[in-house]
C-alpha cells in the first residue's frame, strides 16, 4: 500500500545516487516539483529515463545529477532546443551525459514491455533510420510465424519512477485524467514509485478519462499542489507557456542558469 | 524571421512565412486524418482546419484524436488538445494501435534537415553523434510516422543549411535513397509526396523519388530556389505560382498565430 509522505521524506528514502529514474510526464503532469527536490538533495550518477525530457530534465543535467540519459526527444517544445542538455552534450558541462536515444515509440515500447514483465517488446520501427547504428538497444527480430522482419526493443524497467497525478485518496489511490501519456505504465514498470499530486482527498469522485493506480501499486504519495508547475493538471493550472519560452533566454548562459538554480532550487 | 513582405494585386500583402504556413494547410484534404507535429505542422493544419478542411481529423502524439483547438496550441501536449478532442489515448496507444497499423492519412512534419529524397534529420549536425557540433532534440514521433502514416507532407523554411546533399543523420526515412527504397526497407507508407518551404512547393518525380520543384510562391524565381538548395535541384519543365494566400485565409492564419510576425514554430 501507498504511503503517504511528504516529497523530501519520499526522495530521500526512495531516490539513491546511480538509479535509473525516471520522471514522466507528456507535456502534461509533469512531477517538476519532484525534479527540483533531486536536485536539492544532492543526488549524483542519475541515468535519467523520459520520452520527453524537457525543462525539468534540463535542471537536473545543468545541476549534475545525471550521468546518462535514455530518451527519445529532448527539447524545450515549442520554444526550441534544450541549453543545458545541448551543453552536456556538447561540451560536457557539468559532466559528461551518456546519451541511449530511441524515437518514442520505442519508448512507449520499452516501457509497456517492462510493465508486462517481459524483457522485450516487438515493434514497426527504426528501419532504414541512423537510430539502430548509434543505439544498441534497437535490434531487428524475425516473426516466427510469418516470416516478417521487425525491431525488437529491451523493457525498461527504472529503479524509480516519479508522476504527478491530480489526485490521490487518503489510502493511497491514484487517480489522473487529460493527457495520460505512459505514466501508468511507467509507474508498473518500475521497481518503486513516487506520485506528487494536487491533493489528497477524502473520495475520489470519478472523471471521464481517468486512470486510476490502486495504491498497492504505488510506493509513496505526496502532497505538493501545482507541483507540476510550469507544466500543468488539467482541472487544476494551465500550462505556464510563458515560462518554457523564458527558460530558453535562463538556460542560454551557464552564469544565468547557475544563478536560477541557486534562487528557485536550492534556497 | 519572416522574409519581405509580398504585393500580389487583388491580394493582402503577406509574408514567406505564412505564404508557407497558406500553401501547407491547402494541400490538407477535407475528410482525412493528420499526424501533427509542432511547429509550422501545427500551425498549417489548424489553418487549413478553420478553412477549407473542417473535418480534417488532427492527431497529437500526446494522445488526443480529434483535437479541434480554438487557439494554436505551443506544445503537442497543451490541454485545449484533450479538452476539446474526440478521444484522449495514453502513448503507448497512439502508436502502438493508431500509427502503426497504418491507420492515418497524412503525417505531417518539419525538419532541421532534408535532402532530395525528403530524407529527415533532426538529431545532430556536424561534427559525429558522439561529438556533435549542434545538438538537435531528436527524433519524437517522427520515424516512425515518416514509415507508417499512408503519406508525408514536410513543411520547412529553405535554405542552403536545411536543404543539404545530404543529411547528416537519418532521423526519419523519406525516400531512403531513392525510388524503391521504401519497398525495400518494408515501409508501409507511400513516405514523403510534397515539401512545402517559403520558396516554394517540391513533390517526388515518379521514377527517381528525387523532389522536383513545382511550384514558386509569388514573387520567388526558380534561381532564387536554386541558391537556396544544397543540391544540383531538379526543376518541372512547367514551374507554377502558387495562389498567393487570400485575404480570409490570412486573416485566418493570423488569428491563430497573433500576427505576421507572431509564433509559427
Amino acid at each position: 500500500m501507498a504511503e503517504i509522505v511528504t516529497l523530501a521524506e519520499a526522495v530521500t528514502e526512495l531516490v539513491s545516487d546511480g538509479d535509473q529514474v525516471a520522471l514522466e510526464g507528456f507535456t502534461h503532469l509533469i512531477p517538476v516539483a519532484a525534479g527540483h527536490e533531486i536536485i536539492r538533495q544532492g543526488r549524483r550518477d542519475l541515468t535519467l529515463v523520459r520520452m520527453t525530457p524537457d525543462i525539468v530534465y534540463d535542471q537536473l543535467i545543468g545541476a549534475g545529477c545525471a550521468r546518462k540519459l535514455v530518451f527519445s526527444w529532448g527539447g524545450n517544445p515549442g520554444v526550441g532546443s534544450l541549453h543545458r542538455f545541448r551543453d552536456a552534450v556538447q561540451n560536457a558541462w557539468p559532466a559528461p551525459l551518456e546519451l541511449e536515444e530511441h524515437s518514442h515509440a520505442g519508448m512507449a515500447n520499452r516501457y509497456v514491455a517492462g510493465a508486462s514483465g517481459l524483457p522485450f517488446a516487438v515493434m514497426r520501427g527504426y528501419t532504414g533510420t541512423d537510430l539502430p547504428s548509434v543505439t544498441t538497444t534497437i535490434k531487428p527480430i524475425t516473426c516466427p510465424f510469418t516470416g516478417e522482419r521487425l525491431t525488437a526493443v529491451p523493457a525498461i524497467n527504472p529503479d524509480v519512477t516519479v508522476i504527478h497525478a491530480q489526485r490521490a485518496d487518503r489510502a493511497g489511490n491514484v487517480q489522473m485524467w487529460g493527457l495520460v501519456g505512459v505514466q501508468k505504465e511507467a509507474v508498473l514498470a518500475a521497481g518503486r514509485s513516487i506520485v506528487t499530486v494536487e491533493e489528497v482527498t477524502d473520495e475520489l469522485s470519478p472523471v471521464a478519462g481517468q486512470v486510476v493506480l490502486p495504491s498497492w501499486a504505488v510506493t509513496a504519495v505526496a502532497e505538493v499542489a501545482g507541483g507540476a508547475h510550469p507544466s500543468y493538471a488539467q482541472g487544476y493550472s494551465d500550462r505556464d507557456n510563458t515560462y518554457y519560452q523564458e527558460w530558453d533566454a535562463i538556460s542560454r548562459d551557464r552564469a544565468t542558469f547557475e544563478k536560477w538554480l541557486t534562487e528557485a532550487v536550492l534556497t | 524571421m519572416t522574409g519581405t513582405s509580398v504585393e500580389t494585386s487583388g491580394h493582402a500583402a503577406h509574408t514567406a512565412s505564412e505564404m508557407m504556413s497558406v500553401a501547407a494547410a491547402r494541400a490538407l484534404r477535407d475528410g482525412t486524418s493528420c499526424f501533427v507535429g509542432i511547429g509550422l505542422p501545427s500551425t498549417a493544419a489548424n489553418l487549413a482546419r478553420r478553412g477549407h478542411a473542417p473535418n480534417l481529423t488532427l492527431i497529437y502524439e500526446s494522445g488526443a484524436l480529434g483535437a479541434r483547438p480554438d487557439s494554436l496550441p505551443l506544445s503537442i501536449g497543451d490541454g485545449i488538445l484533450a479538452e476539446t478532442a474526440d478521444a484522449v489515448v495514453g502513448v503507448p496507444e497512439v502508436f502502438n494501435y493508431w500509427l502503426q497499423p497504418g491507420r492515418i492519412d497524412v503525417g505531417f512534419l518539419s525538419a532541421a534537415q532534408l535532402d532530395r529524397f525528403g530524407n529527415i534529420n533532426t538529431t545532430v549536425i556536424g561534427g559525429d553523434y558522439a561529438n556533435p557540433g549542434v545538438r538537435l532534440p531528436g527524433a519524437g514521433g517522427a520515424p516512425e510516422i515518416a514509415a507508417s502514416c499512408r503519406e508525408v507532407f514536410i513543411v520547412v523554411k529553405q535554405s542552403r543549411r536545411s536543404f543539404v546533399d545530404k543529411v547528416d543523420f537519418v532521423t526519419s526515412v523519406g525516400h531512403g535513397s531513392g525510388a524503391g527504397d521504401r519497398a525495400r526497407l518494408g515501409l508501409p507508407g507511400a513516405g514523403p509526396t510534397m515539401v512545402i518551404t517559403d520558396l516554394g512547393v517540391f513533390r517526388p518525380d515518379p521514377g527517381t523519388a528525387e523532389l522536383v520543384l513545382e511550384q514558386v510562391h509569388p514573387g520567388v524565381t526558380v534561381q532564387q530556389v536554386r541558391e537556396a538548395t544544397g543540391w544540383e535541384l531538379a526543376v518541372a519543365s512547367e514551374v507554377g505560382t502558387t495562389t498567393a494566400p487570400t485575404a480570409g485565409e490570412l486573416t485566418a492564419l493570423r488569428a491563430l498565430t497573433g500576427g505576421p510576425d507572431g509564433k509559427e514554430g
